[in-house]
């Protein structure tokens, strides 16, 4: 039962750069639990970053790794997935990085239903650089570029990637580590593109700035705010004011693309081409 | 295609034949004049081909697949123009410092922004030189004809397996839409050269080594999928390819990183030298400029003037050596005729210095620059 | 108690950064915080793997006991 850690992790490279008590660390080893139990081939899996504290993780993890450039993680993972089909391909990717400069290519792989699995570690904060709004920043929340509050409303990320046609969006936080877990596993079982919105803590800049002083402040402010997602069909939208649903909020199935490409393909070369 | 047929070829087709001969089996673009039809040729023939097609949402986007198609071991490009070379600059960065092999073409259209989409310049030389960030080298190749297409965009593929970098192909939109009388070398006179693999075991593995490889300086690339689990980043990083602020490892990388194309300049560097041995006037010209170049020096000929003209095949980095050598010989002066306001024309200057004049002849509003043109500055000058 | 000891909870004092999340999350107060996060009552531990999930350093592994295999 105990995670081998020393096969999932480049041991070497380890403590890790996040800050005490940030959530990071706990989708991390989420996402290591999740693929030991699926007993992934750790040869053909790759994981993928853009930029910011999120996209430091495949840098601590004992697979194919890709750090890649502030919100273009997905088109890159587009490439791999593309020319090896049979790779596991994860991306890491923080609410920065996917949704704001990294936005079309999150709704664009969504659309596509590439299998893909993708990871937002949402800690509603630009952290990297010590603590701007992102466009997970809740109305009035405090940060270094909203001094006076969060004006703007926030995106929810997995109505985003639903909109955008996105067939499997779930999302869980840094206090339902095993619910997260599993959300993991299932995501990337999941053969299309996967979206899992994990809320993880930044105590250094949004907690500070927020009054959630520790840690397990802004876990349990995870936890008060959270509802599984069976009750939260039933609440009205007063009641769903300033809460998420946790949980699998879409599931459906979906032809992939590579699957299709791999078709069109083996049509083509039956017939010779023209 | 039967064996060495003549056919009439587009520019744009002839650059996807030549990179399917070369092994091209993925292709991400965006849909630009006047690059489209490379975009739309790879759709149709990459799948036939067993290789993959895709369009993505932007240019952005396209630049970055075709680096993750790269890392997972299939030889990647795009294609764009203008506007759409501005949008790749990072990531094609992004390709330089991870050293990872691919083709990007750019067919320039007159700039600046939308400038005149459907219409020939030659403006985004030196974006394809410093276009990107920071201290870079970067190879840059120019067709001047529908067969240079295919046969330097099968160059292109070589040298950025071999080198382990992004190589840009610099069309005009004349070169890119013309269409031309063609017989291309068969796939058995082709020379296609592969990225040196990994020849030691994973744990040993160093995907940016400082001293192994084939070519000093150009580390073997592995796969991805092929158990090495090595890690690329944009960061400056060490030999193992894990981010470092320690300055004496980033500079040695660093330096290895430019030295890797910059002390190759002989095996990059290729010119055609067209009349040059008595020249007493030369026309430095590329690209589709080249063509009434290769005119106004017959012309010149035909009516005594010792004209000669040397065309770099290779834009970047540039062809010194050659131009050293046509300083030697003391020419009365060099022209350079240019579809921009004069780019290619002030490294040319620099390697003249006072010694040999240096003519420019401009223009930037999408028309073609005459061999009569060339004549007459020619005749000047003499 | 005098239930023979079930699990081994071991912690990594070189990656852990003393954030104490382990201590809060642990439903049988197994752990309290010394320097670094320290086992006051081994028997208590149910190895319910809250401490090490909740870990973000990777610092804490709860293993089953051999002897009592």
């Amino acid at each position: 039962m105990a995670l081998p850690i020393d096969k999932y992790l480049r041991v070497a490279k380890m403590p890790h750069i996040w800050c005490p008590g940030c959530g990071h660390g706990i989708v991390t080893q989420a996402i290591v639990r999740a693929i030991h139990e699926l007993e992934l081939d750790t040869e053909k899996t790759v994981v993928v970053s853009g930029i910011g504290c999120s996209a430091r993780a495949p840098g601590y993890l004992h697979f194919d790794t890709l750090h890649t450039t502030h919100g273009r993680a997905i088109a890159f993972a587009t490439g791999i997935k593309m020319a090896k089909p049979e790779l596991n391909v994860i991306v890491i990717t923080g609410d920065g990085d996917a949704a704001a400069i990294g936005g079309n290519h999150l709704i664009h792989a969504a659309r596509r239903n590439l299998d893909l699995t993708v990871i937002c570690f949402n800690n509603n904060i630009y952290g990297m650089t010590s603590g701007q709004y992102s466009p997970l920043t809740p109305q009035g929340s405090y940060a270094t570029t909203s001094p006076y509050g969060m004006l703007e409303k926030p995106f929810d990320l997995c109505n985003l990637v639903i909109g955008a046609g996105g067939t499997f969006a779930a999302r869980s936080t840094t206090y339902h580590a095993r619910q997260l877990t599993n959300l993991i596993k299932e995501a990337i079982a999941y053969k299309g593109f996967a979206f899992v919105d994990a809320l993880s803590q930044c105590p250094t800049y949004f907690g500070r700035r927020n009054k959630l002083r520790t840690p397990l402040e802004m876990m349990n402010w995870f936890k008060d705010r959270s509802v599984p997602v069976s009750s939260w069909e039933k609440l009205s939208p007063e009641e769903r004011e300033g809460k998420f649903a946790i949980g699998v909020l879409t599931k459906a199935q979906a032809t992939e693309l590579t699957e299709v490409y791999k078709q069109l393909i083996e049509q083509l070369q039956q017939r010779g081409g023209e | 295609m039967a064996k060495n047929q003549a056919r009439l070829l587009q520019g744009n087709e002839a650059v996807v034949e030549g990179a399917i001969a070369a092994g091209l089996r993925f292709f991400a673009g965006y849909p630009i004049t006047p690059s489209t039809e490379i975009a739309e040729h790879c759709a149709a023939k990459l799948p036939v081909a067993g290789g993959k097609f895709i369009q993505m949402e932007d240019e952005i986007a396209s630049m970055a697949a075709i680096c993750g198609a790269s890392l997972a071991g299939l030889k990647s490009m795009t294609a764009t123009s203008g506007p759409g070379f501005s949008l790749k600059q990072e990531n094609l960065g992004f390709a330089v410092k991870g050293e990872i092999p691919c083709v990007v073409v750019n067919v320039q259209r007159v700039g600046p922004s939308t400038g005149m989409p459907t219409s020939t310049a030659q403006g985004d030389v030196m974006q394809a030189r410093w276009g990107s960030h920071g201290d870079h080298e970067i190879v840059a190749l120019c067709p001047a004809s529908v067969k240079e297409a295919f046969t330097l965009t099968v160059e292109a593929f070589n040298i950025a397996e071999e080198y382990r970098t992004p190589v840009v192909l610099l069309l005009d939109e004349t070169i890119g839409h013309l269409r031309e009388k063609v017989i291309l070398p068969s796939k058995e006179e082709l020379v296609v050269k592969d990225r040196e693999k990994p020849n030691v075991p994973p744990e040993q593995y160093k995907p940016f080594a400082m001293d192994q490889g084939r070519i000093p300086g150009v580390p073997p690339l592995a796969a991805y999928g092929e158990g090495f689990k090595f890690h690329v980043t944009g960061l400056t990083h060490g030999e193992d390819g894990f981010p470092t602020g320690n300055p004496a490892i980033a500079e040695k990388q660093l330096r290895r990183l430019n030295e890797k194309i910059s002390s190759n300049k002989k095996a990059l560097c290729k010119v055609e030298k067209f009349f040059l041995e008595d020249a007493e006037v030369v026309i430095f010209a590329y690209g589709a400029t080249a063509r009434s170049a290769r005119k106004a020096v017959r012309d010149a000929r035909a009516v005594g003037i010792k004209a000669g003209m040397l065309r770099p095949i290779t834009i970047w980095p540039f062809v010194e050596d050659a131009l050293l050598e046509v300083k030697a010989g003391r020419p009365k002066a060099v022209i350079v005729p240019e579809m921009n306001l004069g780019q290619l024309v002030l490294p040319v200057k620099s390697v003249m210095g006072d010694s040999v004049p240096v003519i420019p002849i401009n223009k930037l509003a999408g028309q073609l620059i005459t061999p009569e043109e060339i004549l007459s500055a020619m005749k000047e000058a003499v | 108690m005098g239930k023979t000891l079930q699990w081994e909870v071991s912690v990594n004092s070189k990656w852990c950064k003393k954030c104490g999340l382990c201590v809060e999350f642990c439903p049988r107060d197994v752990l309290e915080m010394n320097d670094i996060p320290t086992v006051k009552d081994a028997a208590r531990c149910i190895g319910c793997l809250m401490c090490e999930m909740h870990c973000p350093d990777f610092a804490i592994t709860v293993k089953r006991r051999e002897n009592n295999g």
